[in-house]
């Protein structure tokens, strides 16, 4: 992280003050045993204290807030609940802490427009849960679900299991309300389709909390699927289970979801929830689909036809609901149950072509002897999203540091195979050290000039995603060789 | 008349934009120019012609990803998918024929730069939901990419997003990652007659609400029509569903079929209705879908011989005015009133294009936002200046 500013913390109890005149009681908390329960997200080897824990109830707050901290060069930290796997919402020393957690509210049920108008602090599943009874959801679905905030997900574009039909939060997202660091408001979308002019929507989805603050989403909402069946499907090999991957997306098949866990993942799960797994399998899969029952009937019959061509030794096919929540109940205990046999693990998040799994699992096994850590793995095999979960104990200085480059190689291997440091968790401070791998100084550079037509003077969000900051005024200028440069080797008429 | 400059190559096109910048050459960029008729008149220096960096780098259907060069023609692609049964599941209208030019024109890349969609963008989203990652030349002459080739990818912010629907404005793409989808084995349309407008859109929206995966709504004078795609069986049985449900109506129903449908979403897909009249001024409008029907009687109430017709459900509105000096802009963006919907000149003369914003114009703080970004990616504005106005 880069240092602290000493102005800055001398100043504190003036920003302090500061603070208590546009938010006034609880709503900001500067005492250590208060700010603790925010020194760090979901990626809690790292902590941090903040200088100032701020939770505004309005959107003229939000605004103040930002403003002031424009006017007076003060750095500021968002924060949705805290549940980021990647950092993005780490506190930084010399920075305050913007919880949005008092912004709870469902605003507005449109069913006819298939939207919902909600605060960001309403979790994932809240939204569903507050349009269930009229059967709907909200489609997107990452693991936290029960408790990471919907402003969250829009800063992370958060996916989910059913990412592969169903899209991650950026294609499930209508509009929102947000305040840049101006404190002016804008408002992106509604419950239209398809933005007026540039599709600033789609640039802050996924933008980390690095361009403004978001203080309103209109989600869009889907109808349940009137039925859903999952299928068990076990391979005497990695790349059987692969390759039926292949085969059943290039039939036209797209399931709602298709899960991949690896020998050692599926002993764990077994042993922790007893889903009824094939102990022999060296892959298993696990493939849902949804829609109309006659549709859903069809589809499974096709999957398990072609599972069985590629050499599946286990096919099972959920016959009620009970039995298909069992099948995931497994896959979803995955990580708690590899806790079970490890004091820590670190989960990685790289995306790679499907075409190229078999390989990158060789390949990770092959790592996994050269720095002496085991590594287990679950993954969205549908869209080539990988979770390895590297094993080792925190306590040992050495264990931590070789699974960091354990993990870093991991990355490595994504991004040569054709793939990305993260699919679905976000750079944060987890892999900002590693964008370097994945794109050149200049493709930086044109990220970092857009950052700059929001947060001028890098205020929001500050040591996440990139890995070394340049100025503005040094990024805005532009190199021109007046008149010297003859017109290049090409056709012209 | 401006010369045109031709490159070969990625590089060759970083080169030429490099030249531009150094000669303060503004650059008319262009695969096929099929949609020059949209947008503000530009008068650039120099036409930049993308079509000799053409054809397919990489198409592996089990990954549901083609990557292809900036000057492949939409057809070439098209073809190419449909070989192995799949499409774009954006549906891109081929604005050809509602342009006064031929169909069949026109690359995918400048459909994505005009975030374009067909019917199917109410399930499947638009363009700017299919980009998967590119490569390009910003207007500093650098060569960029963002993005990447699968399908989830978080890292970085995603500007594949910005450059959808830019009109070419921030920079010029050499090489585009696009997500491509099976292409439906069955495709029937059940059709009811005789709705009001207000009563179609009711009926799309309760279809579109129904757990019956409704692919496409819309109502076209008379006729309303909903389309069921997917295997057979399913199809079958979601468009007995969709009858039930919309019994209550009282409409006649009818249905088409695979072929007729075809037909039928293609004609609403490229805007086929008001092809016809060429002097007419054609607008677009995007709205909450139950706010279709009112936006349009608001408009008929101060011009009664429009044409209307709705497709996503009544959340997109064409409309064909008589021609006018104005393009009778201030009661058709008047007519949006508070739904937050967004009001596109798709079709209108030279004149009245280059007099009249064609976009919907932003409010002061967004607009300035909108500008810095522009600046971020070409700080010159070398890029189709004056497109967007």
């Amino acid at each position: 992280m880069p240092p602290l500013d000493p102005a800055i913390l001398a100043r504190r109890s003036e920003i302090v003050a500061a603070l208590r005149a546009i938010v006034p009681g609880e709503g900001v908390i500067d005492d250590l045993d208060g700010m603790r329960p925010y020194e760090c997200d979901a990626l809690s080897a790292y902590r941090q204290m903040p200088l100032v824990v701020v939770l505004p109830e309005t959107v003229p707050q939000v605004s103040a807030i930002l403003r002031y901290c424009q006017d007076n060069k003060v750095k500021v930290v968002p924060r949705g609940a805290g549940t980021s796997l990647s950092g993005g919402s780490m506190p930084v020393g010399d920075a305050i802490l913007l919880g949005l957690g008092k912004f709870n509210r469902v605003l507005e049920i449109d069913y006819a427009n298939r939207c919902a108008r909600v605060q960001p602090g309403v979790t994932n599943l809240g939204i569903s849960k507050a349009v269930e009874h009229e059967g709907f959801y909200y489609a997107p679905d990452p693991s936290s679900q029960i408790a990471c905030s919907i402003g969250g997900n829009v800063a992370e574009n958060s996916g989910g299991v059913h990412c592969l039909k169903y899209g991650l939060t950026t294609n499930n997202l209508l509009g929102i309300e947000m305040v840049l660091m101006t404190g002016e408001v804008v408002r992106l979308g509604g419950k239209h389709l398809d933005s007026e002019g540039y599709d600033l929507l789609g640039l802050m989805t996924g933008s980390e909390g690095l361009l403004g603050v978001v203080t309103e989403v209109t989600v869009r909402l889907l109808r349940k699927p009137s039925t859903a069946r999952a299928v068990l499907l076990g391979f005497p090999t990695e790349a059987g289970a692969a390759d039926c991957v292949a085969a059943v997306i290039a039939s036209g098949i797209i399931p709602g979801g298709m899960e991949m866990m690896d020998k050692d993942a599926v002993k764990c799960a077994e042993a922790y929830v007893g889903a009824g797994y094939p102990m022999d399998a060296e892959g298993l899969l696990i493939v849902e689909l949804d829609g109309p029952s006659i549709e859903v009937d069809y589809l499974v019959e096709r999957v398990a036809e072609i599972a069985r061509e590629r050499g599946a030794t286990t096919v099972r096919v959920s016959q009620d609901e009970q039995e298909r929540v069992l099948f995931w109940a497994g896959r979803k205990a995955a990580f708690p149950a590899v806790g079970q046999i490890t004091p820590d693990y670190m989960c990685l998040d790289g995306s790679v072509p499907r075409g190229r799994l078999v390989e990158v699992l060789a390949e990770m096994r092959e790592m996994s002897k050269k720095h002496r850590l085991r590594v287990v793995n679950v993954f969205h095999a549908g869209d080539g999203n990988l979770h390895p979960l590297i094993l080792f104990d925190a306590n040992d200085p050495g264990e931590l540091h070789r699974a960091e480059e354990f993990g870093a190689d991991i990355l490595r291997l994504c991004v040569r195979v054709g793939g990305v440091l993260t699919g679905e968790h976000g750079v944060g401070i987890e892999k900002r050290d590693l964008m370097g791998e994945q794109f050149t100084e200049i493709d930086l550079d044109q990220q970092m000039r857009v950052k700059c037509a929001f947060d001028p003077d890098h205020l929001l969000n500050p040591g996440k995603v990139f890995p070394k900051l340049r100025r503005c005024a040094e990024l805005g200028r532009v190199v021109v060789h007046q008149n010297k440069l003859p017109f290049p080797d090409i056709p012209r008429f | 008349m401006a010369g045109t400059i031709k490159p070969r190559s990625p590089e060759e096109l970083r080169q030429a934009v490099e030249w531009a910048l150094n000669d303060s050459q503004t650059l008319d960029v262009r695969g096929q120019g099929s949609k020059l008729a949209l947008g503000k008149p530009m008068t650039c220096d120099q036409v930049l012609d993308l079509s000799g960096i053409s054809g397919i780098v990489d198409y592996a259907p089990e990954e549901l990803v083609v990557t292809l060069r900036a000057g492949t023609p939409m057809r070439e692609v098209e073809a190419l998918l449909a070989q192995r049964n799949q499409m774009l599941a954006f549906e891109p209208p081929d604005l050809g024929p509602l342009l006064g030019r031929e169909a069949g024109q026109g690359t995918l890349v400048g459909a994505v730069m005009g975030n374009l969609a067909g019917p199917r963008r109410l399930s499947a989203g638009a363009a700017r939901d299919h980009l998967l990652g590119f490569s390009g030349v910003n207007g500093r002459g650098e060569a960029f990419k963002s993005g990447g080739k699968v399908m989830k990818n978080v890292t970085g912010y995603d500007l594949s997003k910005l450059l959808a629907g830019s009109w070419g404005t921030l920079a010029v793409l050499d090489e585009v990652s696009v997500k491509v989808l099976p292409a439906p084995d069955q495709t029937r349309t059940l059709v009811l007659h005789g709705l009001s407008d207000e009563a179609a859109v009711k009926a799309m929206c309760a279809a579109m609400g129904s757990p019956h995966d409704v692919s496409g709504a819309a109502h076209i004078k008379d006729r309303t029509a909903l389309r069921l795609e997917g295997v057979a069986p399913s199809v079958e049985a979601r468009l007995k569903g969709l009858r039930d449900l919309l019994s209550t109506t009282g409409a006649t129903m009818g249905e088409l079929g695979t072929l007729e449908s075809r037909t039928f979403w293609r004609d609403v897909r490229d805007v086929a209705p008001l092809s016809g009249a060429q002097d007419a001024v054609v607008w677009k409008i995007s709205c909450p879908p139950t706010e279709g029907p009112a936006i349009v009687a608001r408009i008929k109430a101060q011009r009664p011989s429009i044409e209307a017709f709705y497709d996503w459900s009544g959340g997109l509105v064409w409309l064909a005015l008589p021609s006018s000096a104005d393009a009778d802009q201030a009661i058709v963006r008047g007519a949006l009133g508070l739904t937050g919907g967004h009001a596109t000149l798709i079709r209108a003369a030279e004149s009245v294009r280059a007099s009249v914003p064609v976009f919907q114009p932003q409010p002061a703080a967004l607009a300035s936002l909108a500008e810095r970004v522009k600046e971020s990616f070409d700080p010159k504005r070398l890029f189709n200046r004056g497109r967007m106005g």
